[in-house]
């Protein structure tokens, strides 16, 4: 992983998962703004794919376990499609809560999934 | 705006229902964290911490169900499983920090390679294990009618009682 970019992920998420959380507290359904920004946060997560399938080779290897470490982003990679498919069924205000937390459990997933591959726990 | 009027015209009883909604979607992302993180661990190293893991296992289970029962409505399972939830991470939580050997912990750090959703009383999740069944409990107890409410509360309390 590229440290930059996961601090760039994590903000990212981050700023969807506030702006998610607020509109959807006050009372805004799911909408072009708060769908798009879970989008954005999918296609993070896309481009960490190819950059994880793709740093071992540039020398860039992974130190801490390899397999955990893909179990986190393919588990990472479900979760905003299942939530922009929730917004896009049930539209309530409360969905774009729902996009919200899903964001927020991504930048949680990301900073895991940065420790996992760089730190050694054992 | 109209829509939104409309929408807070109607909150005493969308109200309750759309947090419902909420919480199952934490649940869904803890049964998620839950089941991955206990598989791998089977998986990987079942032999160094079998208890912890078993454990892990049986929580993303207890997960998986609370998370269908409140989406489905089922009253009865989500009181069932979310107080064995809270019992779990009451009894887990203080086992891990008191008496790790039980469990066949080696440390108490909750992010460690051996750590479960409910070491440390979650705090590897952020508390939100320990924080969520309280909540889910709450809004059970708050959204159904008076009557199921009463008796769902009666059913809750028996399997808590046997644990």
């Amino acid at each position: 992983m590229i440290y930059a970019y996961t601090i760039a992920q994590v903000l990212v998420a981050c700023a969807a998962g506030l702006a998610c959380v607020v509109l959807g507290l006050a009372g805004r359904r799911p909408n072009d703004l708060t769908l798009g920004a879970l989008v954005l946060v999918e296609l993070l997560l896309i481009a960490q794919l190819v950059i994880a399938l793709i740093a071992p080779g540039l020398g860039n290897h992974a130190s801490g376990s390899v397999p955990e470490f893909y179990v986190y982003l393919i588990s990472a990679l479900l979760i905003p499609p299942l939530a922009i498919f929730w917004g896009l069924i049930e539209r309530t205000r409360w969905s774009t809560v729902v996009l919200g937390v899903a964001a927020f459990a991504i930048a949680v997933m990301v900073f895991r999934m940065e420790q996992i591959w760089s730190v050694q726990l054992a | 705006m109209s829509d939104n009027e409309a929408q807070v015209a109607e909150r005493p009883t969308r109200r309750g229902a759309g947090v419902g909604r909420v919480l199952v979607a934490v649940y869904a992302i803890l049964a998620i964290a839950a089941t991955g993180r206990s598989v791998f661990q089977i998986i990987d190293r079942f032999g160094e911490a079998p208890v912890a893991f078993t454990l892990s296992a049986f929580s993303g289970v207890v997960y998986i169900v609370a998370t269908i029962a409140l989406g489905a409505r089922l009253r009865r399972l989500a009181w069932i499983t979310i107080s064995i939830e809270l019992a779990g991470v009451l009894i887990v939580g203080s086992l891990s920090l008191l008496a790790p050997a039980v469990l066949g912990l080696h440390s108490i750090d909750p992010f460690g390679r051996d750590s479960t959703v409910w070491s440390a009383f979650g705090a590897g999740y952020l508390l939100i294990p320990l924080v969520l069944p309280v909540l889910g409990l709450l809004y059970l107890r708050r959204s159904g009618p008076v009557a199921v409410a009463a008796s769902g509360d009666d059913a809750a309390a028996d399997p808590v009682a046997k644990l």
